[in-house]
């Protein structure tokens, strides 16, 4: 526990135990993350109905614009808007990766309270599993999934939430061991409280903060996949404004100059991945403490 | 678990033939999976269907899932990664072209990457709760999450359009010397260096926080010995053995980079070659790219857990290495 903790760099705190949620809304990493990611996500939702410009008008005349007062982020290749471009790009990206890490999360803690009560049958499997899985990058089995299933948001959201389960499982198993011991468990079998009762009701509400850190976790490596994806092709096709396939399509133009035309995009998708990830940070620390 | 380094390494390496299978597995059946048939794939949509059922039946790729399976791994094992859609040829020596030059540009990254963060991490050890440590870990958490295109858009941006200090492109023209080529290759490994940096750096910091925290390293500071002979004999080298797993473990986040980095630099490696099949549907060699990386990182993740049962003299750690 100490070693984590002193490995994510944070000096413990001196503080006579505050509450947990209070602890996390003090710490700055949450704060930023927390407001990044509620920036992109209303800008998911609402983005589209406030920007400036029409995310897919066309201006050829003013193709390839730079940055102004007419057009903050400047224009693309076919004279779109960057700006609303970027704000209504976040739609795509934003609704395939929370779903998938969704899935993941709920196939994931149900097999890992499975196994809580299955011995070392489930442990060696669940091993195996894990060991193929982490043996090939994310991107590399979404490759093979999508050409042999046909790429689409759903097969995308479907394979990482496959790929996800067995290692929130593994998480969620761990979580369930350090609590099957203790005595309230002991006690809702003394009341012949059947072990799903036991799992669902008793342990489950337990074991949630661990299995929240997981899913946030989680989070940021399918922001990070999913956007490695729509800039590799395998993503939402044109005209989407999807930041990955945004920066695909311009980045042949800017040995000429035309920095604004990916470097929005590309702030945008570090800012939001990084946001995710200092969130799962700051829960991380905020359970350890 | 109470076996001795032999029998403990005998497991590990069964574990890793047993992973390699079921790697081969999924693999074969992502092929299986794929829609019309192999027949089809290669004659096109318009070809008389007794056609496209005489070369299925040539193939082979009417009989049983599992007698094709079989075939294949014994093609394998044969040297035989089997014939490429797009190219009508073998891939064996398309996949060990590419595995050579995608070797290179991550030796590359890890030549720059292994001294930057190990270095890092045990700076921040050493400084433990001063601003140096707070950046370094910091910037670790943050560059690591950030996606490799995303990187790789700002130094080309920074060190190709704007400095035009180093080309923008990793192919060089024929006969460019070693140092030539390293130019063209050094752009392309920044991004591989950030993403690796943080969790190196990371793990390093906690090695080395520990070993500083141990008794031995109380025993030899009271002992008398100076400062910088402690951290050397004491500190380091008790510090730096996890890395090499740590570092080990990070060969497929290196290879997915590749997948990105080689597309962006259009470097001929191993990445740009499965996502090139991917977009062709070029079925036998994307198999055989992702069985090859995924052989690759097994086996370079058995190396690294011998390695360090190896170097430690303690009694070797049972399970999970």
């Amino acid at each position: 526990m100490s070693r984590e903790v002193i490995a994510a760099g944070v000096v413990p705190e001196e503080a006579p135990q505050p509450s947990r949620w209070r602890l996390l809304r003090r710490s700055g990493g949450f704060r930023a993350g927390a407001a990044i990611v509620g920036f992109w996500a209303l800008a998911a939702l609402f983005g589209p109905m406030l920007v400036p410009w029409n995310p897919f008008a066309t201006d050829p005349l003013h193709a390839l614009a730079p940055p102004s007062a007419a057009h903050w982020f400047g224009t693309d290749q076919l004279g779109r808007d960057i700006f609303s471009r970027v704000i209504a790009g976040s739609r795509d990206i934003l609704t395939i990766a929370p779903l998938a890490t969704l899935l993941g999360t709920i196939v994931g803690s149900a097999l890992g309270l499975a196994g809580g009560t299955l011995g070392g049958a489930f442990d060696f499997v669940l091993g195996r599993i894990i060991e193929v899985l982490v043996s090939l990058p994310l991107i590399v089995v979404a490759l093979l999934a999508l050409v042999a299933f046909g790429a689409s948001p759903a097969t995308t959201i479907v394979l990482i939430g496959l790929v996800f389960a067995p290692l929130v499982a593994r998480t969620v198993r761990a979580a369930v061991l350090g609590e099957i011991a203790l005595d309230y468990v002991a006690a809702a079998e003394l009341c012949g409280e059947s072990r799903l009762a036991i799992m669902f009701v008793e342990i489950l509400p337990n074991v949630l903060g661990p299995v929240l850190v997981e899913a946030t976790v989680r989070l940021g490596y399918a922001v990070f996949a999913v956007a490695s994806l729509s800039f590799l092709g395998f993503g939402p096709g044109p005209p989407s404004p999807d930041w990955g396939l945004a920066i695909a399509e311009n980045y042949g133009v800017i040995a000429g100059g035309y920095w604004w035309t990916v470097s929005f995009d590309a702030a945008a998708t570090a800012s939001l991945v990084v946001g995710v990830n200092l969130l799962a940070e700051a829960l991380h620390q905020a359970l350890a403490s | 678990m109470q076996d001795g380094p032999a029998a403990w390494l005998a497991r590990r390496i069964s574990f890793g033939l047993l992973t390699l299978f079921l790697l081969s597995v999924v693999v074969f059946a992502g092929g299986q999976l794929l829609p019309g048939d192999v027949g089809r794939a290669i004659l096109g949509p318009l070809a008389d269907p007794r056609a496209v059922a005489a070369l299925d039946r040539q193939l082979g790729a009417d009989r049983p899932a599992v007698m094709q399976y079989l075939d294949w791994v014994l093609g394998i094992l044969h040297g035989n990664l089997g014939q490429s859609l797009e190219f009508r040829a073998p891939v064996s020596p398309f996949i060990l072209g590419a595995l050579a030059h995608s070797l290179r540009l991550a030796a590359v990254a890890l030549v720059m990457v292994v001294p930057l963060s190990i270095g890092a991490g045990v700076l921040a050890a050493l400084r433990r709760g001063t601003l140096i440590d707070r950046v370094i870990s910091l910037a670790g958490l943050s560059l690591t999450v950030i996606p490799e295109f995303v990187t790789s858009i700002l130094v080309i941006l920074l060190f190709g359009v704007w400095l035009r200090w180093l080309p923008i492109s990793a192919t060089w023209r024929a006969g460019t010397g070693l140092l030539g080529q390293l130019d063209h290759l050094i752009l392309p490994a920044i991004p591989l260096v950030v993403v690796l940096f943080g969790y190196i750096a990371r793990m390093a910091r906690a090695g080395t926080v520990e070993a500083l925290e141990a008794d031995y390293t109380r025993t030899a500071i009271l002992k008398g010995l100076s400062g910088a002979v402690v951290i050397r004999r004491h500190v380091l080298r008790n510090a730096l053995l996890p890395t090499i797993t740590v570092i080990a473990a990070q060969t497929s986040y290196l290879v997915g980079g590749l997948v990105v980095v080689e597309s962006l630099f259009r470097y001929q490696g191993i990445g740009s070659l499965i996502l090139a099949a991917a977009h062709a549907r070029d079925f036998p060699m994307l198999e055989a790219g992702v069985l090859s990386v995924g052989a690759m990182t097994i086996a370079v993740t058995l190396l690294a857990d011998a390695l360090t049962a190896f170097l430690t003299p303690a009694p070797v750690p049972g399970e999970g290495g």
